[in-house]
């Protein structure tokens, strides 16, 4: 299977998901320049984690409308899978692909850590080789990952499971203590209507090899892998 | 075509959490600005625009905050009288 991970200015975690897809997974991953409008016939499209374009304005707003994003909507338009990181998940936000904002941390401090997050769906494409209600140790590394959106929007997305990630603490419980950013109702990644866009501010491609620590970001890859080839 | 000067006032929305708002009313309180009841930060944005006439301008302005300066999900804009430069 073909990964394109797509480069901003301003994009530092591209080599991170190139390294998750080939070294860890095991398949083929390419860059995608923002500036392209070749999406390369790739399956999967991966908007990583970084600060494009300075996250001038808003993070994400700029982004939004490179060269690139006409393609990557279209891709996402057909059905094609895109899998939106950290500053990826801003982007995707701004460009109308996922609901929602992501706005300035609560704590209005950048957070770099490990947090726990619990599987809430495992019937997406991005999470059927994790068990439902799982707990996951996953890193973030951001200041403005608190998930917004109006009240009718947040009930659309629970009611029809596109909230796929949610923060907990280590037993999996949803605590304020164990939310980040102050996330409304402790939202860590969702997924659109027709489930083909995961956006998350946690960074998987980050934990994908035992050697260096958790490895519980692959299962999403994986779960790509036997979806979208099958 | 001539050219205006706009300014635009972007606010997050009323309702929606602003941390650095609450920072800054709570450094006013201790600072002994007892009255302050509420702070919100936002962005300030002079344009100028070359454009037929003011109105246009304040029109062309609109769509810009629409589609880039503001978030339609969680911000609120005013734009300023135009005024030629």
């Amino acid at each position: 299977m073909k990964f394109g991970i797509v480069t901003f200015p301003g994009s530092n975690c591209d080599y991170d998901a190139h390294h998750a897809i080939t070294d860890a997974l095991g398949e083929t991953a390419v860059y995608l320049w923002h500036k392209s409008h070749e999406l390369e016939g790739v399956d999967v499209v991966i908007l990583p984690g970084g600060f494009s374009y300075g996250d001038y304005l808003r993070a994400g707003a700029i982004a939004r409308f490179s060269p690139i994003m006409k393609e990557v909507a279209e891709h996402a338009r057909r059905g094609g899978p895109v899998l939106a990181i950290c500053n990826g998940f801003q982007i995707a936000c701004e460009a109308g692909l996922l609901p929602g904002a992501l706005l300035r941390n609560d704590s209005l401090q950048f957070r770099g850590e490990f947090v726990h997050m619990r599987v809430e769906n495992v019937d997406t494409m991005f999470t059927g080789r994790y068990e439902n209600a799982q707990v996951l140790r996953v890193p973030i590394a951001h200041g403005e990952g608190r998930f917004t959106a109006d009240a009718e929007t947040l009930d659309r997305l629970e009611g029809d499971g596109h909230v796929v990630f949610r923060y907990v603490d280590a037993a999996g419980i949803e605590s304020p203590g164990s939310n980040p950013n102050g996330s409304m109702r402790n939202i860590a990644g969702i997924v659109n209507a027709e489930g083909n866009v995961l956006g998350l501010m946690p960074h998987p491609e980050r934990v994908v090899d035992p050697l260096l620590g958790p490895a519980d970001g692959l299962p999403i890859f994986r779960s790509l892998l036997s979806r979208v080839s099958a | 075509m001539s050219r205006f000067r706009i300014a635009v006032h972007i606010v997050p929305r009323q309702g929606i959490l602003d941390p650095q708002g609450k920072a800054v009313s709570d450094a006013l309180h201790t600072l002994g600005f007892g009255g302050v009841k509420e702070a919100r930060v936002g962005r300030y944005i002079v344009l100028d625009v070359d454009a037929a006439d003011g109105r246009a301008a304040g029109d062309r302005v609109k769509e810009m905050c629409q589609k880039l300066l503001a978030n339609p999900v969680t911000e609120d804009f005013e734009i300023e009288e135009a005024a030629g430069v």
